[in-house]
């Protein structure tokens, strides 16, 4: 509980200096009401057109959304005083009874055009006053990404930060794991699961998927030569191009920030090391010269630097290169096992630490040099931040089985996400996606 | 036993009557990639001596007439050798040096535990452990491929000692 605290208090002092550091564009930061403070919001089943009856009520997807932000506390339907779907239908008492500061309504249309599309209003029950009132359209089949839109603009409207419900996951996904039918397959969904699609499945494994800063294409490294190689796939035509076979290791590809470069780990040298591949004309440079394990390459925002694992200490720990100097330094001290990090935008960082031979997700303030681990199983892997910053999703065992976990990047709200068949590994969250016009 | 070792003793003596009939019709050797023509030390390029492989093309341990042992385990992140496999690799070693033709893919995996990637380097280090043992004992680096699967090809895909200790290892297969 204490920990909880801490991490939260960390998390808003973090945010604080990159608000202030960053001016101030951003008038609302309510991320002080994160974890324990949710912020009670009732969603109201929307008034659905006849045509539309045989489709989820947005409002479904709405709450689930929110919920699984760790942020908002929904109210539960069944507690609803009142179902109010226009706003003069409001009445502001039945919902301060219930403690809410919002509440979310709308209707849900069809449009002569054949769209679809959800008109929402949102409420602020202390203030007494509507804030927000916005259409969002689009096809029938595009009906889920109506709703994640309703969730992105509700939450940012309320905390002040882009939702990120729009977003997808990929991941990797096999059956009948260790035998000799294991069957994988890197997925694309939802965050929350929705509309799984198999964009490649192989009976060799399948590992170290990632996505290009447009979300058009992923990486990942495939096995069905037998050996590692590196495949870009794109996601909506399936094309597949082999872009890495050297000998030995191809693998832990990482698209640069401005997609131009991909940073990789070969072995053809001897051993791993870190290289980046310029994806235009296909030449490579190398950036660690090392007998050590060099590996886990991801980049810092900015595109200048990397952070990557290392055992040139004798343990796996992280270190950071500079691009422009090839300089190398060791960021993590804590802890015998440290590595697979990402770097936030803020410039902290999160990993895989080992603590008492148990593996976790763990969060490093570099300014204080402090580290915090988020996560409570054991065998907790492949931490892979939204692009909010606000949650992560990671790997980690469940009965047996593998599944995916959700935190929140202060700690205090975690979440397991229901498995489909098999185990489910290596989330991989894409950046900001805006499927109703086409991304 | 006498039947079989008969059987392979006819074996020995027919493909030697073979190379011997072939070798006025024989095309020169290829070159190899470091431009040496390996013609007066390779007549070995044939099939392999029938003793030393079973029907499977793997290897037959001379000790006891069985399959050869071909799986190393190794300790937790360690991709050291286990000194009681020495015995045995050094069989692989004289098989590999005497059949020259044959080559083995080394596969190294891990267990569970650690980074993916981590783990996809350390079961390189512990294919090229066996690797290193077998060029330091003669045998030529161009007949063996060392490949990582990491820890994505468990051996037993249960979650605790017994199981991990099943999945760190290196298996050595003949083609």
């Amino acid at each position: 509980m204490d920990r909880h605290l801490l991490a939260r208090v960390f998390a808003c002092v973090t945010l604080f200096f990159s608000v202030a550091v960053q001016a101030a564009s951003l008038e609302t930061v309510v991320i002080d009401k994160g974890g324990v403070n949710q912020i009670k919001i009732g969603v109201v089943p929307m008034k659905m057109d006849p045509s539309l009856a045989t489709m989820v009520d947005p409002s479904e997807i709405i709450t689930n959304d929110l919920r699984f932000s760790g942020q908002f506390a929904p109210i539960s339907r069944d507690n609803m005083l009142s179902m109010p779907s226009s706003p003069a239908e409001i009445i502001a008492r039945d919902w301060r009874i219930l403690g809410a500061e919002y509440v979310a309504i709308g209707s849900a249309m069809r449009e002569p055009t054949g769209q679809v599309s959800v008109t929402f209003h949102l409420y602020d029950v202390p203030g007494q006053k509507q804030v927000m009132t916005q259409k969002v359209s689009g096809r029938a089949d595009q009906w889920r990404d109506i709703a994640h839109r309703v969730s992105d603009l509700v939450y940012e409207k309320i905390t002040g930060v882009r939702g990120a419900f729009s977003t997808r996951i990929a991941y990797v996904l096999v059956q009948n794991a260790g035998t000799s039918r294991a069957r994988y397959a890197i997925e694309v969904s939802d965050i929350d699961g929705e509309r799984p699609r198999t964009i490649f499945s192989s009976s060799e494994p399948l590992m170290s998927v990632s996505w290009s800063p447009d979300g058009r294409r992923v990486a990942y490294v495939s096995f069905e030569t037998r050996r590692p190689s590196i495949v870009i796939q794109d996601v909506r035509t399936l094309a597949r191009e082999r872009i890495s076979s050297f000998t030995g290791i191809n693998s832990a590809p990482q698209f640069s920030p401005d997609g131009r470069q991909l940073a990789m780990v070969l072995s053809r040298d001897g051993n791993p090391e870190i290289y980046l591949m310029n994806l235009s004309d296909r030449t490579l440079r190398r950036l660690t010269r090392n007998p050590a394990i060099d590996t886990e390459p991801a980049w810092a925002p900015d595109g200048r630097r990397l952070i990557f694992t290392s055992d040139r200490g004798g343990k796996p720990q992280i270190y950071g290169l500079e691009l422009s100097t090839n300089l190398e330094e060791r960021l993590t001290f804590h802890g015998d096992y440290n590595a697979r990090g990402r770097m936030l935008d803020d410039g902290n960082l999160v990993f895989v630490h080992r603590s008492a031979g148990i593996f976790h997700i763990a969060w490093q303030d570099m300014l204080r040099d402090r580290v915090v681990v988020l996560t409570r199983t054991n065998l907790d892997e492949s931490p892979s931040v939204a692009p909010n910053g606000a949650m992560l999703m990671y790997a980690t065992q469940a009965r047996g089985k593998g599944i995916l976990g959700v935190v929140s990047i202060d700690g205090s709200v975690k979440y397991e996400l229901p498995s489909s068949s098999g185990d489910v590994r290596e989330p991989a969250w894409s950046p900001f996606l805006d499927p109703l016009s086409g991304r | 036993m006498f039947k079989e070792r008969l059987t392979s003793l006819i074996a020995i003596a027919l493909v030697g009557l073979v190379l011997t009939g072939c070798a006025g019709k024989k095309t020169p050797p290829a070159t190899t990639d470091d431009g040496n023509t390996g013609a007066a030390t390779t007549p070995a390029e044939a099939a392999p001596a029938p003793a030393d492989f079973g029907a499977d093309g793997q290897p037959i341990d001379p000790r006891t007439g069985g399959p050869l042992n071909r799986t190393f385990y190794f300790d937790y992140d360690k991709s050291d050798i286990n000194p009681s496999d020495i015995a045995v690799l050094e069989i692989h070693a004289q098989l590999l040096n005497r059949n020259t033709g044959k080559s083995v893919v080394i596969e190294g995996h891990c267990d569970e535990r650690g980074t993916r990637e981590y783990n996809l380097a350390l079961g390189e280090r512990r294919a090229n452990a066996i690797k290193s043992f077998l060029t330091a004992a003669g045998v030529s680096a161009s007949q063996i491929e060392s490949v990582s699967y990491g820890e994505e090809r468990p051996e037993n895909p249960g979650h605790d000692d017994s199981a991990w200790s099943k999945n760190r290892r290196a298996i050595a297969t003949y083609r």
